[in-house]
């Protein structure tokens, strides 16, 4: 299938009236030494039938998480998705349109944007919300960089307990425009507070602060900020996740001046970790505006005094301000923050506080009742939001042979943190999805295993 | 007709979720938490029922336009038709619902569908390796501009600058800013095209390389490209290809053949994933071998029957995404190009160029077309010759709106006054190639007959025309 | 379009009234219009100095963002901070209350090399 629908009478009918014979004579402009002669070396064309069998056949070849009691975040979170937002999404006026560029006839996008960017704004306690980034870490990436940007300085703050992928991609975008990255030494799974009073300086452009951390830990935010107030320039960055919000103290109330995420526990599938959505949201300064990157959504009027909605402060933007734009960002995640956005309004108010509190319980009783278990030990047990870090210190049995075995149990028993930093142990995370039941299981399980 | 804010249905106390009962023992989570951080008071998000939902974002999804809607000729952006079974095939649960940390030995079937994604673009382009991990075009331009820069730094050369022709897409001087290069803008010709005396003075030493669009954003092919790609070479530059038109020459040309170094696809543009209202998308960069090495970690590696991810990359430009880059729109593309086949791809390609040829055939009297050359899949006019009357383009992509058609793109490129560029795709057929034909006609009529109908269009959509200015003087970005 | 006379031009399209070793700047009527409605002014700092030809500011539109350059060199004594409210008087008044900047010219040789009203307008017609 091509989806092509006219017919060759009607194609010979359109050479006509160009007025040459074949098709290839309206590719004459291609140098004939560089003309692709040959035919590619692709699988022949499939009907729908044939491709849905080859694809499922493939499928079969992955185990998908209804396979398994999954305990896996570290970036990527499986809560419960309401029913309603594939059902809307899928709408194909929102689903098959693309950047409202003529807003009049697309208003139902930039509506729903705007009410994306109130929604964020609600949730992180900030001023402004651009219309979305392309992930998480990439937004941390655009962050450091506005960072300086803004301050003019050169030094950021990287604590360890920063997610490893995010200060890799804060690193990679940062690197060009002469940032100095400074790691911030971890303890206890919190980031070393001496440390970074040590460190902060004059020259300190930013501070980055993820919330919770990696590791699921609080970091002290008010120390944090409070260190701060003596340094006027350096901008603190707060990566939080959305989720946890529902619970926590947004970052606006501890003075933060940028904050950003991975949107996708709003509403998003894990879908392997693509497409999701980066949020950022800044405090209300009209200078930090103007080096915001991203699309915009604002409300404004129509000629006849009606309510309308419009991209508004493009001057920012790489299509108008082009080398000097504060992005080259211009394709964004639009209808994953249009699932953020049905998520944020059907669970609402209560729903999300719901959820956060869910999760935080159902964390706090998985990891009651593993601390029963002898050489297992939970280095957050007491500050954590919805993961925490586990280590199991059982001679004679290492942690992928406990991983391992769990899997034959039908259990993924976390993150094993050793893939992705220098520290041990497994990163467990545990949403609302998660019954008593599976908790009891997950740690009889261990248990077997450890005894095993 | 407006639409209130999802918050204007609410209601205290109103609920639009169901969660199961909360079956372990309640703490106060203040507790044991670090002091103050747990939020006193609940985040004003709408109290509003399902039914409130449905129908507020039903009620603005008709307020909306898609491709599913009609014809989209919006320039350098490919409207084509996004195919519904490619959306079946990204919800396939056992290959939607898995997670990035999951170990690879559980997910060797969306690994071997990603690998052979890998191998298509491959060939498609005529490059050797493949990154998916880009998220949108821009973000592959990015990440090809940063190979080229730790390529560079590997050899031991200090090049800093990043030409960029000045019908050049914005996100191209905006990436190369991003990587840390300085911009040097050439002109174009008379033709439309790269103007070589301009580009030979432009280049030195410190050139690390040329962005190019071929075809260009005029949809016009660089016929020079031979002599283009050996001045770069010859100065010791690279050659970087922006692959937003890859739908203009797929089967006819490929970058690697035209010696390109470094190129970036848009997944969501040629092979038809959607736009979803601005995205998301997907960017993967195809290099040739000597670049390899650079690309972001990790690259998407096969052994034996085995797929696995190899973060072991030393010279790599480093990460760019949390995870492996928009998966799900790699499922479609996948989709796209099995089902289209490379004998496929080809007509795909043909019928864009003459759908395009068609219709710049039949309104280059009615609007100026500005360059003559030969151009592929799309065309630029301009409505100059309408800005005499009063009416700017502005004015008429809005009464577009009136007859229940997108416009195209305007004002870019940047060097075309009043720009007006079209772009059918392949997709749209010659009953809606014709209707949109003839209603630029008549709107180039009711110029001339009645300017005031279309300087103040549009009229017949939910709102009039917005005023930007206030928006933008004084912003109202939230509620 | 408005071409007052007894005013310097800039090939930018910029305008300079100059008294007494005081000039005040803005830019053309021909300017805003091809700007369209502008909505952003960024304003240099009183005391700044610059050199002829420097750039020392920008403004906005919807669509389109322009530098602002010095015609002439010295030390700014004064902005017109009103257009941190109300951009749209450089629409509205581009040579009255929409003035930009204030000057204290610190080499009244370099308006040699600007235009008066006559050159100004047929530079904008070889312009078109
Ligand atoms: C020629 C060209 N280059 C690059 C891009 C950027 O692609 P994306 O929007 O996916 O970032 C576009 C998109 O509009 C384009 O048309």
């Amino acid at each position: 299938m091509k989806y092509i629908s006219n017919t060759p009478a009607e194609q010979k009918q359109m050479l006509q009236e160009i007025g040459v014979e074949e098709i290839s004579d309206l590719f004459q402009a291609i140098p004939d030494n560089i003309k692709f002669d040959r035919s590619f070396n692709l699988p022949e064309a499939l009907s729908e039938l044939e491709l849905r069998e080859l694809v499922k056949e493939k499928a079969a070849k992955n185990l998908d998480l209804s396979n398994f009691d999954s305990y896996l975040g570290a970036g990527s979170y499986d809560h419960y998705i309401p029913a309603i937002i594939d059902h809307l999404i899928l709408r194909s006026e929102f689903y098959t349109a693309y950047t409202p560029y003529q807003a009049e006839l697309s208003q139902g996008t930039l509506q729903a944007m705007y009410e994306y960017q109130s929604m964020i704004c609600e949730l992180t306690g900030m001023g402004i919300s651009n219309a979305s980034l392309l992930d998480g870490a990439s937004a941390l990436g655009e962050a450091v960089i506005m960072a300086r940007r803004h301050t003019r300085n050169s030094r950021v703050l990287l604590p360890k307990t920063l997610h490893p992928a995010y200060a890799n991609v804060a690193r990679t975008y940062g690197e060009p425009h002469g940032l100095d990255f400074v790691d911030l030494p971890l303890e206890g799974g919190q980031l070393k507070l001496k440390s970074l009073e040590n460190e902060l300086d004059e020259e300190t452009a930013a501070v980055v602060v993820q919330y919770p951390n990696f590791f699921g830990s609080l970091e002290e935010m008010k120390k944090i900020a409070e260190l701060l107030e003596d340094y006027s320039k350096a901008l603190l960055i707060v990566a939080a996740n959305p989720i946890a919000l529902g619970l926590l103290t947004p970052p606006g109330d501890f003075g933060a001046d940028i904050v950003v995420g991975e949107g996708q526990p709003l509403g998003n599938t894990v879908n392997y970790g693509g497409p999701n959505l980066g949020y950022m949201a800044i405090k209300d300064d009209r200078r930090l505006l103007r080096q915001l990157p991203g699309r915009l959504v604002g409300k404004t009027e129509d000629v006849e005094g009606e309510t309308g909605y419009v991209m508004t402060m493009q001057t920012r933007e790489q299509h108008i301000r082009r080398e000097k734009a504060t992005s080259n960002i211009c394709t964004n995640q639009a209808l994953n923050a249009l699932m953020a956005s049905i998520y944020m309004a059907t669970m609402g108010k209560e729903g999300l506080q719901e959820v956060a509190n869910q999760c935080y319980q159902k964390t706090r009783y998985l990891i009651a009742r593993l601390t029963e278990l002898e050489d297992v030990e939970v280095v957050n047990q007491d500050n954590h939001f919805n993961e925490f870090w586990l280590k199991v210190d059982r001679p004679g049995t290492s942690l992928e042979e406990i991983e391992q075995k769990m899997c034959e149990r039908d259990i993924l028993a976390g993150v094993n943190l050793a893939e992705l930093t220098d520290q041990e142990g497994l990163l467990v995370c545990v949403t609302e999805k998660k019954t008593r039941q599976d908790l009891d299981n997950y740690v009889k399980s261990l248990e077997v295993v450890l005894n095993d | 007709m407006t639409e209130p804010l999802i918050k204007e249905y609410g209601s205290p106390g109103r609920k639009g979720y169901s969660l199961p009962e909360l079956d372990v023992p309640e703490e106060n989570p203040g507790e044991k938490l670090p002091a103050g951080t747990v939020r006193k008071e609940a985040a004003e998000l709408p109290e509003v029922s399902e039914v409130d939902v449905v129908r507020h974002f039903t009620s603005l999804s008709n307020m909306n336009y898609g491709v599913d809607s009609g014809i989209y000729p919006l320039g350098s952006c490919t409207m084509k038709y996004n195919p519904k079974i490619n959306e079946d095939v990204a919800r396939i649960p056992n290959l939607a619902h898995i997670h990035p940390h999951q170990k690879e030995k559980y997910v060797q079937g969306s690994l071997e569908i990603l690998y052979e994604l890998k191998q298509y673009l491959a060939e498609i382009s005529g490059m050797d390796e493949v990154s998916l991990q880009p998220a949108s075009g821009a973000h592959g331009e990015y990440v090809g501009l940063m190979i080229i820069r730790k390529y560079f730094e590997k050899q031991g050369e200090e090049r800093t600058k990043v030409i960029v022709p000045d019908s050049a897409h914005g996100t191209n001087p905006a990436s190369a800013t991003m990587a840390g290069f300085d911009v040097v803008e050439i002109e174009s010709n008379e033709r439309g095209m790269v103007d070589l005396d301009s580009l030979r003075a432009a280049v030195d030493d410190d050139v690390a390389a040329l962005m190019l669009t071929n075809p260009n954003t005029l949809g016009i092919f660089e016929r020079d490209i031979c002599e283009i790609q050996q001045i770069i070479h010859d100065a010791g530059g690279l050659l970087y290809y922006d692959g937003a038109n890859m739908n203009a020459v797929m089967g006819y040309a490929r970058p690697g053949d035209m010696e390109f170094d470094v190129i970036h696809y848009n997944l969501h543009k040629t092979f038809s994933t959607p736009h979803g209202g601005g995205g998301p998308g997907s960017g993967p960069v195809a290099v040739k071998e000597r670049l390899a090495p650079y690309l972001p970690a990790p690259v998407l590696q096969k052994e034996g029957s085995q797929y696995y991810w190899d973060y072991d990359r030393p010279d790599t430009m480093g990460k760019v995404h949390a995870f492996h880059g928009n998966y799900g729109v790699m499922l479609r593309a996948y989709a796209y190009i099995r089902t289209a086949g490379g004998e496929g791809l080809r007509e795909i390609t043909e019928n864009a160029v003459l759908n395009a040829n068609y219709m710049k055939h039949k309104l280059k009297d009615t609007y100026e077309l500005p360059f003559a050359s030969d151009s592929l899949h799309e065309f630029v006019l301009s409505g100059s010759r309408q800005k005499k009357d009063g009416i700017t383009t502005a004015n008429i992509a809005k009464r577009l709106l009136d007859y229940e058609q997108y416009a195209p793109t305007i004002y870019f490129p940047l060097i075309v006054k009043e720009a007006i560029m079209v772009e059918p795709t392949e997709t749209e057929n010659l009953r809606s190639l014709d209707r949109f034909i003839e209603t630029m006609k008549i709107i180039s009529r009711e110029i001339e007959e009645e300017p005031e109908l279309v300087e103040n269009a549009p009229h017949n959509t939910v709102v009039r025309k917005l005023d930007e200015a206030q928006a933008a003087r004084n912003p109202d970005l939230r509620w | 379009m408005k071409v007052p006379e007894g005013l310097y031009y800039t090939e930018d399209h910029e305008w300079l009234k100059v008294e007494n070793g005081a000039g005040t700047m803005g830019i053309t009527d021909f300017a805003q219009e091809e700007l369209g409605d502008i909505v952003f002014v960024e304003l240099p700092e009183v005391g700044d100095d610059f050199q002829q030809h420097d750039n020392f500011g920008v403004i906005e539109s919807v669509k389109a963002v322009s530098d602002l350059y010095i015609p002439v060199s010295g030390e700014i004594t004064g902005i017109n901070e009103k257009l941190l409210d109300q951009p749209e008087l450089v629409n509205d008044e581009p040579y009255q209350e929409g003035w930009i900047v204030k000057i204290k010219l610190s080499d009244e040789g370099e308006l040699d090399e600007l235009m008066d009203a006559e050159d100004y307008r047929e530079f904008l017609k070889e312009e078109a």
